[in-house]
């Protein structure tokens, strides 16, 4: 018997769900009539299921009678298909329900719920109704398809529904496929490469197809798909780890590796020159970066991005980025404890006009949300606070929208490494395997194009939190007991990749029938590849397995042997009694033909840009606090749990009404302890159009300078790289990204801050036809630098908000002509100029200097410089501290040409910091600055902002108008 | 009489755990986590305790409604164990989710023969929320307030609203003077607007407690406000201690 159960908001009640759909409709230019009512609905499936248990299920489950009303029905009812009262006129029904073999969290809970009521366990879905009037048959089409349901993962349904009955998947019958390589020309290899998805290049099809020719015989499918996910740019990051050839103003210069000769070595030559005091721990190798806290313990960070499952579907892959990023601190080492995470996101402006939007593209309105609310689910259920962040806004990221997710955790210093011992058995434990996820690896492989979301759909998933905290809070005890040798968590390529990387240097058999699944009729390939969420794989010692499996019992979470790693050196893959594949570790890992990329960069000539000169610039300080880049996130951060776990110590918005924007998080990850951690992070897109160079050092100083601003020690911040790029097969793109790499090895040696791990995506173009020519959107090169600082005793910190009129206000750092890609030269339509530089030995005591002054309690408030330079960071100050600022530009101190008022107002010269200093700590402050700081203001009690310029105020403005430009356009 | 004991209750979903834990122990308590799973075994365990906090989290993902499924298996399988836990003489608290999950079990004297008299439903903002807020304690008889008034504490939920079945419900409530403890405007004032009052709940109403004082429920999150720097404006001064340890003191000293 199938039911269908809606659950309707009470007549007293709003219709919540409906406001939000009429609202968002009208925005989208439905019309003013359109209007709506809404329901929940589950379809519950029991053979035995009668209506006096579906009525109890109701009234003790699924509905609140306070304020909800429940309607049943055997499906297809009529009683389902009226219009609700609260709705007047015709409407048309839409309905929607996630695709079968799409996770639906809600709907396992309510079988499991069932049973627990001693009912029969049911088949259960859940769906949304969603009845509209106002509109035609074919209004009610587009805004089901623009606002209701994305096709990548849900169906909608327009009037009834035609299920009878809920399917629970077929049986699967074996069958050993071949995949025919031999013989196949270049023109077939790579037609096969890209109809299998598996975005393999030509040498690397070439070498596969000789190594199954000299053995041979043909590859199977399972083998196929095991070199390609093990050899995919996602997995391998065979661009930037591979061999360049660069040429650049200063000649030319080869690479072996290209990561491992910038970034990586100028960490290595950092831990030498440190020598006992060096304080990296493990670098570059495991799944996050890892270095010493204190006397017991180290501190994780990584940042991943999930930008093209994000594009196809917002909600679920922000989620699932969020998640994997999580997994990333569980299994680093022997599985370090998440603590706080962070979220960067890049986006086109929200108000682009819906019918401007190329084929294929989702509105960048409906992307942000949908990726807020993935982020915003999965870690506050998680329990893991989302400390940092930064939105940014560029017409380019119409086709790709960037997804940076970060997590930090703490681990033990004795369980910081890991090691598989030959003999260990293979466990998977947590989320079961489906069909969800199949060809991610590869997929973020290949360029967007309006059909992506047809071709990749199963590339994109949804998480489910509550799973994964069974892991972690599982993993965590059996880690305790020390009931496994190694764990790693299933990410891109899902056991392929997991088992495939722990088995490296042993050699490891998996037996693919023993993997649970969510539903029967997967292939043995199908089960291999498969992302789905929420799933680990641990080696553990055969003496260890009963312990460990039933700690895992004990807590609900699902643990079984799928193999062994066996000291063979090679993986062998079997289903039942069949092998399916075999292949040497050393093909897989150390077998991709050496592919030598070209690279160039050819610095743009510097085009003067002249500010211009004005005798008011207050309308450029409202419009530049009132552009989406730095306009307040509040909206996104409030649906944040930035506070869970108890250790926030200064939290994301300060300042007297706790609305001010912070510069970085400080988090005790031991609430036993004082010692802080402290999160920052810096980007600059706009500056990579000028020179990318100049954009990787102004992303690392700002990264730094913002820990520094809230009390961070500069000797203790380590860093996090993120590439996201466009097509590297550009010489052009990818020189422009070797130019970044270059600085970023460059700047760490002369600021002393290691690169402990990081990450790239590349070919973030998105393709689609138009006029019948191919059209390209490539993103602006986008590095994203995280930094996790530290701080001895948390209440050393220092928040920006103004604390007290009287105050001295000093500016740290030298002003430049720097207004190429500011947000000035932005708001005022200005091209060319000059990027901001480092002097990196200067900003290394700059940033040393001002944490002596922060660490002895002379620095009341204090303030990075950044978007919108020191117009920007005053307004910000006094209206967070709700005090007013006097500054006199004349007191600012200048380095080299072209000074302007403009340039001292708006240049966003990198390494400067307002600092609100006590009278009485004038003297202490400058002599800790050593010249490096001066007076250029104070605070005052006026709730006004005047900037004077030779005697004559060149802005001035209210603090309350100042705020309101600042807070109103993402005030969603 | 030696330190209480508090059970920190955890299922699928529960992560506060650590920290309510922790505030319990800087009241002075010892404390014990227990997964649901152990206490549906064996459910006389919960005899060993003096105090049972229900923390802060998403319980089986909040899936359905938040605090369902785990308010339902307390219901349907430790009824017994909980009425002699309270019959006992003893405590029980339920914070943010706890709330959640307290108000569906029975425990909190909620239902009366039309059924459930109030409910927690969805923010009148349509998602979830964290800030900190004001909120007026008017302990009454119950345990856990007594000799608070004003406090800053924080939020986070999406189904914190709370809302009486009619207004003879609420003013029952009221007049038994169940509804403990109230948002407020910064500066102490009644009524409370958003984002003063963050959900909508009625009455301003933040937590409720049962009809013996001893059974309480709230949607800030005392375990949060335990140390001064977890206040959002300590960097400004005024803030000496953490006023939400308070709470967990209370509990405490109850059994001293």
């Amino acid at each position: 018997m199938l039911w269908e159960v809606d659950i309707h908001p009470a007549p007293t009640e709003a219709d919540r769900a409906a406001e939000r759909l009429v609202a968002s409709a009208r925005q989208a230019g439905y019309g003013e009539q359109l209007n709506a009512a809404t329901a929940r609905a589950f379809l519950i499936q029991g053979e035995h299921l009668g209506e006096d248990q579906v009525q109890r299920i109701c009234d003790e489950l699924l509905c609140d009678r306070v304020v909800e009303r429940a309607e049943f029905a055997p499906v297809g009812d009529d009683r389902l298909l009226a219009t609700p009262a609260r709705l007047a006129g015709d409407a048309t029904l839409v309905q929607v329900l996630p695709k079968p073999g799409v996770m639906d969290p809600v709907a396992l809970s309510t079988e499991t719920a069932i049973a627990d009521l001693g009912i029969e366990r049911p088949l259960v879905r859940t769906l949304n109704k969603y009845w509209l009037t106002g509109v035609d048959a074919a209004a009610a089409q587009s805004v089901s398809d623009r606002l209701l349901a994305n096709d990548a993962i849900e169906q909608s349904v327009i009037g009834p529904l035609s299920v009878d009955h809920l399917d629970a998947g077929g049986a699967y019958e074996f069958h050993l496929q071949h995949v025919k390589i031999s013989g196949l020309d270049d023109d077939a290899l790579m037609r096969l490469s890209k109809e299998g998805q598996l975005y393999l290049q030509l040498a690397e099809m070439q070498t596969i197809q000789r190594y199954f020719d000299e053995l041979g015989r043909e590859p199977t499918d399972i083998e196929l798909e095991t070199l390609a996910q093990t050899w995919s740019e996602h997995c391998s990051h065979k661009t930037l780890a591979g061999r360049i050839a660069y040429r650049d103003e200063n000649g030319e210069r080869t690479f072996d590796n290209m990561l491992k000769e910038t970034i990586f070595a100028a960490t290595l030559e950092l831990r030498e020159r440190w020598g006992a005091d060096d304080w990296c721990v493990s670098i570059f190798k495991d799944n996050a970066g890892i270095v010493r806290f204190d006397e017991e313990d180290n501190i994780a960070f990584k940042v991943e991005t999930h930008n093209h499952p994000s594009a196809l579907e917002p909600y679920g892959g922000a989620n699932t980025g969020l998640g994997g990023v999580i997994r990333d601190t569980l299994g680093t080492g022997l599985g370090a404890k998440p603590v706080c995470s962070t979220d960067v996101f890049c986006f086109a402006p929200p108000d682009v006009d819906a019918a401007d939007l190329p084929p294929g593209v989702l509105h960048p309105r409906r992307v942000m949300q949908g990726v807020v609310e993935g982020v915003r689910d999965y870690g506050n259920r998680m329990g893991i606070p989302t400390v940092n962040g930064a939105v940014y806004f560029d017409e380019r990221y119409l086709g790709n929208p960037l997804v940076y997710c970060g997590n930090a955790g703490i681990i033990p210093r004795d369980m910081s490494f890991k090691e598989p011992q030959p003999g260990d058995l293979a466990v998977a434990i947590g989320g079961r395997t489906g069909r969800d996820g199949i060809h991610g690896a590869t997929f973020s492989s290949a360029e967007l194009t309006s059909e992506s979301e047809d071709l990749s759909g199963g590339a994109v998933q949804i998480g489910n939190a509550i799973e994964e905290k069974r892991v972690q809070d599982v993993l965590l005890a059996a880690r305790d007991r020390g009931l496994y040798t190694a764990v790693t968590d299933c990410g891109a390529g899902g056991f392929s990749s997991a088992v495939g990387e722990m088995g490296e240097e042993i050699g490891a058999e998996v037996w693919l029938d023993k993997a649970p699944l969510k539903y029967e009729g997967l292939s043995y390939t199908e089960i291999w590849i498969s992302e789905a969420q929420e799933r680990m794989v641990f080696s553990v010692p055969e003496a260890k397995l009963a312990e460990f499996q039933s700690l895992c019992e004990s807590e609900g979470v699902e643990a079984v042997v799928i193999g062994q790693f066996n000291p063979t050196g090679k993986l062998l893959l079997k289903y039942g009694e069949h092998t399916v594949g075999e292949l040497p570790m050393s093909l897989l890992h150390d077998g991709r033909p050496p592919v030598v990329r070209q690279a160039s960069y050819t610095p743009s000539p510097v085009t003067p840009l002249t500010p211009p000169d004005k005798a008011n610039y207050t309308a450029d300080l409202l419009a530049i606090l009132g552009s989406l880049n730095v306009a307040s996130k509040e909206w996104v951060i409030r649906q944040y749990d930035h506070e869970v776990q108890g250790g926030s110590v200064v939290k994301p918005l300060v300042g007297v009404r706790s609305d001010g924007p912070g510069d970085a998080a400080v988090v005790r990850p031991k609430l036993t302890s004082r010692r802080g951690m402290v999160i920052g992070c810096g980007m600059n897109p706009r500056y990579g159009d000028l020179d990318t160079g100049r954009m990787a050092a102004s992303a690392i100083d700002e990264a730094v300078r913002n820990c520094v601003a809230v009390g961070a020690d500069p000797k203790l911040i380590a860093v996090l790289d993120n590439f996201c790029w466009g097509d590297c097969e550009k010489p052009e793109t990818l020189g422009s990204l070797v130019r970044a790499a270059i600085t970023c090895h460059d700047l760490s040696l002369q600021l002393e801050t290691p690169f402990v791990s990081g990450k790239d995506s590349l070919n973030n173009e998105f393709s689609y036809e138009a006029d019948g020519q191919k059209q390209t959107i490539a993103i602006p090169p986008s590095l994203l630098i995280s930094a996790m600082g530290q701080i001895d005793d948390v209440e050393k910190s220092v928040t920006m908000d103004l604390k007290q009129a009287g105050s001295a206000l000093y500016l740290v750092g030298a002003t430049r002509d720097e207004l190429g890609g500011s947000h000035f030269a932005q708001v005022n339509d200005l091209e060319g100029g000059a990027a901001p530089t480092v002097d990196g030995p200067a900003a290394r005591d700059t940033f040393i200097a001002l944490h002596q002054a922060i660490n002895s309690g002379l620095v009341r408030a204090c303030h990075d410089l950044s978007e919108g330079g020191l117009a920007v960071a005053a307004a910000e100050m006094a209206f967070a501290g709700e005090l007013g600022a006097q500054i006199d530009l004349s007191a600012v101190p200048f380095v080299g040409d072209g000074d302007s008022a403009a340039a001292r107002l708006f240049s966003e010269s990198n390494t400067r910091f307002l600092c609100e200093v006590a009278p009485e700590n004038e003297a202490a402050f400058s002599e800790a600055l050593g010249g490096r700081a001066a007076k250029v203001g104070v605070v005052t009690d006026s709730q006004e902002l005047t900037i004077e310029s030779g005697g004559a105020a060149v802005i001035k403005s209210p603090l309350g108008e100042l705020k309101a430009a600042w807070q109103s356009p993402l005030a969603w | 009489m030696a330190a209480p004991k508090a059970l920190i209750l955890r299922s699928p979903g529960t992560n506060c755990d650590v920290e309510s834990a922790h505030a319990f122990e800087l009241a002075g308590a010892t404390t014990e986590s227990l997964h649901i799973r152990r206490l549906l075994e064996q459910p006389d365990r919960v005899d060993d305790f003096q105090i049972l906090c229900l923390p802060g989290g998403f319980s089986y993902g909040d899936d359905i409604s938040a605090g369902r499924v785990l308010g339902n298996e307390v219901r349907l399988h430790l009824a017994d164990a909980c009425r002699r836990f309270k019959d006992a003489g003893k405590l029980v608290l339920g914070i943010c989710n706890g709330f959640q999950v307290l108000m569906k079990t029975g425990l909190l004297d909620i239902d009366d023969d039309q059924g459930p008299q109030a409910t927690l439903t969805l923010n009148d903002s349509g998602h979830y929320e964290a800030r900190w807020v004001r909120a007026a304690a008017v302990p009454g008889q119950c345990v856990f307030l007594q000799g608070l008034s004003d406090l800053d504490l924080p939020i986070a939920h999406a189904e914190g609203k709370f809302v009486a079945r009619d207004q003879d419900a609420f003013d029952a409530l009221q007049a038994a003077g169940r509804l403990v403890i109230r948002y407020t405007e910064p500066c102490g004032a009644s009524p409370a607007t958003y984002p003063a009052n963050p959900n909508g709940s009625v009455g301003d109403v933040a937590g409720i407690c049962d009809t013996t004082g001893r059974v309480f429920g709230l949607m800030p999150h005392p375990e949060r406000f335990v140390d001064r720097t977890q206040h959002p404006r300590w960097t400004r001064g005024g803030v000496e201690e953490g006023a939400g340890l308070k709470i967990f003191e209370n509990a405490v000293g109850y059994f001293r």
